[in-house]
């Protein structure tokens, strides 16, 4: 009776999982599936298999703007979070001071405000200052940074801190009083020590970035298309593979970029 | 190297005084402990000699230079931790040329004098390995070259074996006490184990509550403890409390009237027996003072053991023999006869809560 008991739960435990894992991964293996197929309208069977609508990507100019623009804003916006994080993680684990614990939430609202209001209220905003102070805020690309800037910290501090926690100060005292001063020991003992923190929480603002698009949509100018905006629209139009390809490449971009990331930090460590 | 002194040393914590007015002397080359119970303040006092924190009141001075409000970078002090604190991605090289490389101290030197201080910590051939591929004792020792390669002017260990097991912490103890003379480095060492403190010292300061109780060698802390704390953590110690009734004369509150060798004015009193000054049996007779008790518990130590012997209600003692093979081992319930010279009673007043 036990043994049978085990074997059924452990049956059971195999096929939630596998079930789970064909859910996350169902979409993925369809996208990919037909962005090869031949015909113009997505129907089951396929008639036939093609690249053409790999090559229809670089025809749209819409789809390599897009592509630049949202390369562009994902690493601007990357790098500028990471500057405020790293410093705002190391007096968040280090220093307890009133409102810390509040100021430590604050920074991760981000991923809990729904991104059409995050986008409505930054409009709002950028619209406001353009007016009190004249400057062109409002669908730049400065003001697309800035915005998507927020989306990237939560994912830095949150990584940053964590591996901050797990740093031994004692490292740290024995850089000073071996003669570094704070900026040494910051650039010589403590960044190395959470680079793995800083990749992770890079990689995954990074790619929150690149995928956003409720803010996106409030934010860029006319003419000036994200990635994601640019397939929104095409979608309006048309249904063809030429949208699976472009997910296709923006996956493989994405999972290059995790592939290269872990070499030198295991993410599994980290995440 | 040179010699170090603290002046009125103090550190504030609000209200709660952690470092009460600690005054040392420490001379070129000599080897100091701290000792004393978690939360003495012995390590808030390695620290603010390493400048991590800053004191809210008194001096230190490193030979002539003060150093009370210099920056941890510019004190020239070695610093060994519990932890060893390595850094972990740099090599075995890496972390103990990193000093010198803050020093700008030029390629062809610091490789001559890496390859000496892995020489003195015997690690020669462990230059390009990386922290975590050696053992917690040859950490301690990158440790301990990585603070010695600086020529730094005083030394500072902070519980610098506690993270090793027994074996090896007999073994690094030894090691580091004699690096220490044969470079003839100033050295203060924080610890709360007093066999470590009493093998590695040339003095000890021991402490409690943010103060000094007693400065000085292992025999002045042993024979001669200034007060019922440093009798009782320094060494072992049975206590028999009871009030000094005259020169040399001491009644217990058990009743028994003992002769001592007074150093305390009349009124109440402890008396503090180290274990091993006491003697058991027909022996015992000849003394200033024996009593008959009943033997109560009897530890085996191995080459030692230890007869717990009540004498009256109140009073009782713990008396160490040697484990000899002719000798009778006293069985629990034995009546039995103790005795101690009146030289081994160290009597002090009690102290007032």
């Amino acid at each position: 009776m036990m043994a049978d008991g085990r074997l059924v739960g452990r049956v059971a435990l195999y096929g939630v999982a596998w079930l789970t894992l064909a859910f996350i991964l169902m979409p993925l293996v369809f996208v990919t599936w037909l962005a090869f197929f031949a015909q113009e309208i997505p129907s089951f069977p396929p008639e036939g298999y093609s690249l053409k609508w790999f090559g229809a990507i670089a025809a749209n100019r819409n789809f390599v703007t897009g592509f630049s623009t949202s390369l562009q804003v994902a690493v601007a916006a990357t790098l500028i979070g990471l500057l405020i994080a790293v410093p705002a993680s190391l007096i968040l684990a280090r220093r307890q001071f009133a409102g810390s614990a509040v100021l430590n939430q604050f920074l991760l609202l981000p991923l809990v405000v729904p991104g059409v209001v995050m986008g409505t209220s930054i409009y709002v905003f950028q619209i406001e200052t353009e007016i009190a102070t004249g400057l062109p805020i409002l669908g730049s690309l400065g003001g697309l940074v800035a915005g998507h800037t927020l989306l990237v910290i939560p994912w830095t501090v949150r990584l940053v801190t964590a591996s901050l926690t797990g740093l031994d100060r004692a490292a740290e005292e024995a850089a000073q009083s071996l003669g570094a001063n704070q900026w040494t020991t910051f650039f010589r003992v403590t960044l190395p020590a959470i680079r793995p923190g800083v990749v992770a929480g890079a990689l995954f603002g990074f790619v929150t970035s690149f995928g956003n698009l409720e803010m996106s949509l409030f934010l860029v100018g006319p003419g000036r298309v994200t990635l994601p905006i640019a397939i929104l629209q095409y979608l309006e139009w048309k249904i063809d593979p030429t949208v699976a390809a472009v997910s296709v490449l923006q996956i493989l971009l994405i999972a290059v970029a995790m592939i290269i990331t872990d070499r030198y930090v295991k993410l599994a460590r980290v995440v | 190297m040179a010699s170090l002194t603290l002046d009125a040393l103090t550190k504030r914590y609000g209200d709660n005084v952690v470092v009460k007015s600690v005054s040392l002397a420490v001379r070129d080359g000599e080897f100091l402990v701290l000792l004393g119970p978690s939360g003495c303040g012995k390590t808030t006092t390695l620290r603010m000699i390493a400048g991590f924190v800053p004191p809210s009141g008194g001096s230190m001075r490193i030979g002539d230079k003060d150093i009370t409000t210099l920056p941890p970078w510019k004190r020239n002090a070695g610093l060994v931790f519990q932890s060893y604190a390595l850094f972990p991605h740099m090599t075995v090289n890496e972390n103990v040329g990193f000093g010198l490389d803050m020093r700008k101290v030029d390629r062809a030197e610091t490789t001559a004098r890496v390859a000496e201080a892995l020489r003195l910590v015997r690690l020669e051939g462990f230059g390009e390995r990386y922290p975590r591929q050696l053992s917690g004792g040859q950490q301690q020792r990158v440790a301990l070259a990585r603070a010695l390669v600086i020529r730094p002017d005083v030394l500072l260990l902070d519980e610098p074996l506690s993270n090793l097991d027994a074996k090896l912490r007999l073994e690094v103890r030894l090691e580091i006490r004699a690096l220490q003379q044969q470079l003839g480095l100033t050295t203060v060492m924080v610890t709360h184990d007093q066999e470590e403190a009493l093998t590695m010292a040339d003095r000890l300061v021991v402490m409690s509550d943010g103060a000094v109780r007693q400065v000085g060698t292992q025999s002045d802390l042993y024979e001669r403890p200034a007060d019922l704390f440093v009798a009782d953590f320094v060494g072992r110690s049975t206590m028999i409390s009871g009030t000094v009734a005259g020169a040399g004369a001491f009644r217990s509150d058990g009743g028994l009237m003992l002769s001592c060798q007074l150093s305390s004015a009349e009124g109440a009193a402890t008396i503090a027996l180290r274990p091993e000054r006491l003697t058991l049996g027909a022996a015992a007779q000849g003394l200033a003072n024996h009593a008959t008790g009943k033997v109560t518990f009897v530890s085996y130590l191995g080459a030692l053991l230890d007869v717990h012997v009540r004498l009256n209600d109140t009073d009782h003692v713990v008396v160490q023999i040697p484990n000899r093979s002719d000798g009778h081992v006293p069985a629990v319930g034995d009546m039995i006869e103790v005795g101690w010279p009146a030289s081994a009673c160290l009597v002090f007043p009690r102290e007032v809560a």
